[in-house]
C-alpha cells in the first residue's frame, strides 16, 4: 500500500477513535448531554423555526450547511508549505478544535433556549455589539462574495470544460423547483432526472469546452467571469427560494457525497506516492511563514467559526434529544474534516511528477489562484483509475466545486442583502432598507473589491482576501469558544477542552492579522490595510470583552435563565 | 415472504421520508415565513372594513370570515395578543 493511502487510513482511523472516544468524553463529562432534557425544538415547538428532526436528517442538513468550497481551497492552498503540516492540523484540527466546537455550540445553544452565538454573546457582551457584529458579518460575506467568484472564474478559466455543465445546471435546478412546488410531484423521480441530466451534460462538457479570449472588453478573461458570477449571484438572490437555490444545494448535496465516495475510492486505487515534499523547507519567495498563517489558511477542514452560526442557528432549534448533539454536531464536523483530507491527499499525491506540482507551488500567488486547480488536477487523476476518462473526472470535480461556490455565493449575497437592510434599520439610512437598492450596493462592493484589493491583477483581488477570510472566520470560532469556555467555567466543567483551542485560535488569529497588516503597508494597499486594521481591532475588543465577563462572571451569572 | 415484503416497503418508505426531508429541512423555515406573510396580507384584506379601511368587495370577504375564525385565532396568538384584537369578530 502506498504512503498516502497508509496515512489516509490512518487518518481516518483517528477520526473513528476521536469520535468514538473524545466526542464521547465531551458529550458525557463536559457537556453532560441529557437525554431527558427539554431541547427547545420541544419547548418552543411552533412547526417554524422549532421542530424536533430526525438526527441523521439533522447531521445531512448541517453537513450540508457547513461543507463548501472553503475547506477545498485552504488546505489547497496551504500544501505549498508541505503536506505534513496541513494534514497534521487537519486531523488534530477536526478531532479537537473542530468537533468539540461544532458540538460545543449545538450544546450552548440548546441550554440557553436555542438562541444563536451572537445573541448569546451578546448577553454576555452587551447590546452595543449589535452594530459591530452585523459590520463585521458584512465584511465577512463580502469576502466570500469576492472570493468564490474568483474562485468560479479560475475554475472556468483554467477547466472551460466546466462551463456548460454549470450553466446548464440552472435550468435543471429551476426545472426541478418547478415540478416540486407548482406541480406537486414527488421528490425522487425529478432529483434522479436531474442528476442523470447532469452527468450527461458533464459528459458534453467535456468534449465541448467555452474558452473565452485572453481579454473581453479589455479585461482579462478571469476578471471578466468576476463579473458574471458576481451579476449572477445578484439576480439569483432576488429569485425565489424554491425556484433555483434550494433545488441546486439539493443537487449539490448529491454531488458531495457521491464527488467524496468516488475521490475516496479513486485514491485507494490509484495508491499514488507523494510528490510534494512532507515539509516544504525551501518555499517561494513570498510565502508567509507557516506558523501563523496555516492556521488561518486551513479555516474551515479544522475549525470554522461559520460552523458555529450553522449550529446555533438552525441546527439547535431542530434537536430532537440533546443527546443527538454529539452525532449532529461533532460528526458533522468530521464531514468537512474528510473534505480537507481528500483535498491534501489529491494536491500532494495527485501528481505525475514532482516538477508538475512544482508549476502549481511555484510562488505564494499561483498556490493561492490556483490550488484549487491543482485539487481539481489531482482529484481528476484519482477518479481516471476508476476507468473514468480523466477531462470527465476533472470536469466533475470542478462543477462539484463550482456549483458550491456559486450556491454560497447566492446565499451570501441575499445574507448580505439582509444585513444591509439591518444596518440601514440601525444608523437610519433609509435607502439601504430597499431590496433592490440593497443588492445593487452588495453587488457593487463586491466588485470592487474584487478589482481594487489588487488593482495589478484586475478581479483577482478575492484570492488577496483568503487569509482575511480566514482570520473574520476563525475570529468568530473564537467568539463561540468564549461563550463555551465561560459556560463550562461557571457550571464547574473541564473547561481546558474548550480554553486551550480558544487560546490557541485567538493567539494565531491576532498573530495572522498583524503579520498580514505589516504585508499590506509595505506594498501600500490602503483598502486591504484598512479592512485589515478593523478586523485586527474587532479582534482586539473581543479577547478585552472575554476577559471582563470572565472578571465578571466570578460575582454574578454568566446568562440569567440558564442551568447547569 | 409477506412479513419481508412488509419491511423492504416500511424502508422504502422511511428512506423516502429522509429523501424529502433532506430536501425540505435546510428551507422549511423560509418557506413557511412566506407562506405565513402572504396569509397575514390576505387577512389584512379579508378584515380591513373591521380596521376602517373601505373594501370593494367587502360582500365576498364578509362570507369567508367564518371558514377563517381558526386561522385569525393562530394569528394574533401568533402576535403575542391572548385575545382577539377586533371588536367584531371574537375568536376566543
Amino acid at each position: 500500500m502506498s504512503e498516502p493511502v497508509l496515512l489516509t487510513l490512518g487518518a481516518l482511523a483517528l477520526f473513528f477513535l476521536g469520535y468514538r472516544f473524545y466526542s464521547k468524553y465531551l458529550a458525557e463529562r463536559v457537556y453532560r448531554l441529557d437525554p431527558d432534557f427539554r431541547t427547545p425544538a420541544h419547548e418552543f415547538r411552533d412547526g417554524v423555526d422549532h421542530l424536533p428532526t430526525n438526527k441523521f436528517v439533522l447531521w445531512g442538513h448541517h453537513f450540508s450547511s457547513v461543507a463548501g468550497a472553503a475547506p477545498i481551497v485552504g488546505p489547497a492552498i496551504a500544501v505549498i508549505w508541505g503536506w505534513g503540516p496541513a494534514l497534521l492540523w487537519v486531523v488534530l484540527g477536526t478531532i479537537f478544535f473542530a468537533g468539540m466546537h461544532d458540538l460545543g455550540t449545538l450544546w450552548a445553544s440548546v441550554r440557553n433556549k436555542g438562541k444563536s452565538v451572537g445573541v448569546i454573546t451578546n448577553t454576555v457582551i452587551g447590546a452595543r455589539a449589535k452594530g459591530l457584529f452585523l459590520l463585521i458579518i458584512f465584511f465577512l460575506l463580502l469576502m466570500v462574495n469576492a472570493v468564490f467568484a474568483v474562485v468560479i472564474a479560475n475554475l472556468f478559466t483554467n477547466f472551460p470544460s466546466s462551463v456548460i455543465p454549470y450553466w446548464l445546471q440552472i435550468p435543471v435546478a429551476m426545472t426541478i423547483g418547478y415540478l416540486v412546488y407548482k406541480r406537486g410531484m414527488g421528490l425522487l423521480g425529478p432529483s434522479l432526472v436531474g442528476l442523470f441530466l447532469l452527468f450527461v451534460f458533464i459528459f458534453i462538457g467535456a468534449s465541448n469546452p467555452v474558452a473565452m479570449p485572453e481579454t473581453v472588453l479589455g479585461i482579462p478573461s478571469a476578471g471578466f467571469w468576476v463579473i458574471v458570477m458576481l451579476l449572477y449571484g445578484a439576480i439569483a438572490s432576488r429569485l425565489p427560494v424554491w425556484l433555483l437555490l434550494q433545488p441546486r444545494d439539493y443537487i449539490n448535496s448529491h454531488m458531495l457525497f457521491l464527488g467524496l465516495g468516488v475521490m475516496y475510492l479513486g485514491l485507494l486505487f490509484t495508491q499514488p506516492e507523494f510528490n510534494a515534499p512532507f515539509f516544504n523547507s525551501a518555499v517561494p519567495e513570498g510565502t508567509p511563514p507557516l506558523i501563523p498563517l496555516l492556521f488561518v489558511t486551513i479555516a474551515c477542514g479544522a475549525i470554522s467559526g461559520f460552523h458555529g452560526l450553522v449550529s446555533s442557528g438552525t441546527s439547535s432549534k431542530q434537536l430532537n434529544k440533546e443527546t443527538d448533539a454529539r452525532f449532529v454536531g461533532y460528526f458533522g464536523a468530521m464531514g468537512e474534516g474528510l473534505l480537507a483530507l481528500i483535498a491534501i491527499m489529491a494536491t500532494a499525491a495527485g501528481f505525475a511528477t514532482i516538477d508538475n506540482w512544482s508549476q502549481h507551488y511555484g510562488s505564494w500567488a499561483t498556490a493561492s489562484a490556483g490550488g484549487v486547480g491543482a485539487f481539481v488536477t489531482g482529484a481528476g487523476n484519482f477518479i481516471a483509475s476508476l476507468g473514468i476518462p480523466p477531462e470527465v473526472g476533472t470536469t466533475f470535480i470542478s462543477i462539484m466545486i463550482v456549483a458550491f461556490a456559486a450556491t454560497t455565493l447566492d446565499t451570501s449575497m441575499r445574507l448580505q442583502r439582509f444585513i444591509l437592510g439591518e444596518i440601514g434599520e440601525q444608523y437610519k439610512v433609509a435607502p439601504l432598507k430597499n431590496i433592490n437598492v440593497a443588492t445593487v450596493v452588495a453587488f457593487l462592493s463586491c466588485v470592487a473589491l474584487a478589482f481594487l484589493a489588487d488593482p495589478s491583477n484586475p478581479g483577482q483581488g478575492g484570492m488577496k482576501l483568503w487569509p482575511l477570510f480566514g482570520t473574520t472566520n476563525q475570529l468568530t470560532a473564537g467568539l463561540s469558544l468564549i461563550v463555551i469556555t465561560l459556560m463550562l467555567w461557571k457550571w464547574g466543567r473541564n473547561y481546558l477542552v474548550s480554553l486551550i483551542p480558544l487560546v490557541f485560535v485567538v493567539v494565531m488569529t491576532t498573530w495572522s492579522m498583524v503579520h498580514n497588516i505589516m504585508g499590506y503597508i509595505s506594498q501600500g494597499n490602503t483598502l486591504l490595510t484598512i479592512v485589515g486594521i478593523l478586523i485586527l481591532s474587532l479582534n482586539v475588543w473581543l479577547i478585552l470583552e472575554g476577559i471582563l465577563a470572565w472578571r465578571r462572571g466570578r460575582d454574578e451569572p454568566l446568562h440569567p435563565g440558564t442551568s447547569a | 415472504m409477506e412479513r419481508t415484503a412488509d419491511r423492504a416497503r416500511e424502508i422504502w418508505e422511511q428512506f423516502k421520508h429522509f429523501y424529502e426531508e433532506m430536501y425540505f429541512a435546510p428551507y422549511r423555515r423560509t418557506m413557511l415565513k412566506e407562506i405565513q406573510n402572504e396569509e397575514d396580507v390576505f387577512k389584512l384584506l379579508a378584515f380591513s372594513e373591521m380596521l376602517g379601511l373601505p373594501n370593494p368587495v367587502s360582500y365576498y370577504t364578509m362570507e369567508l370570515t367564518p371558514f377563517m375564525l381558526e386561522e385569525f385565532h393562530e394569528w394574533h396568538q401568533r402576535m403575542g395578543m391572548e385575545k382577539s384584537p377586533l371588536d367584531g369578530f371574537k375568536c376566543c
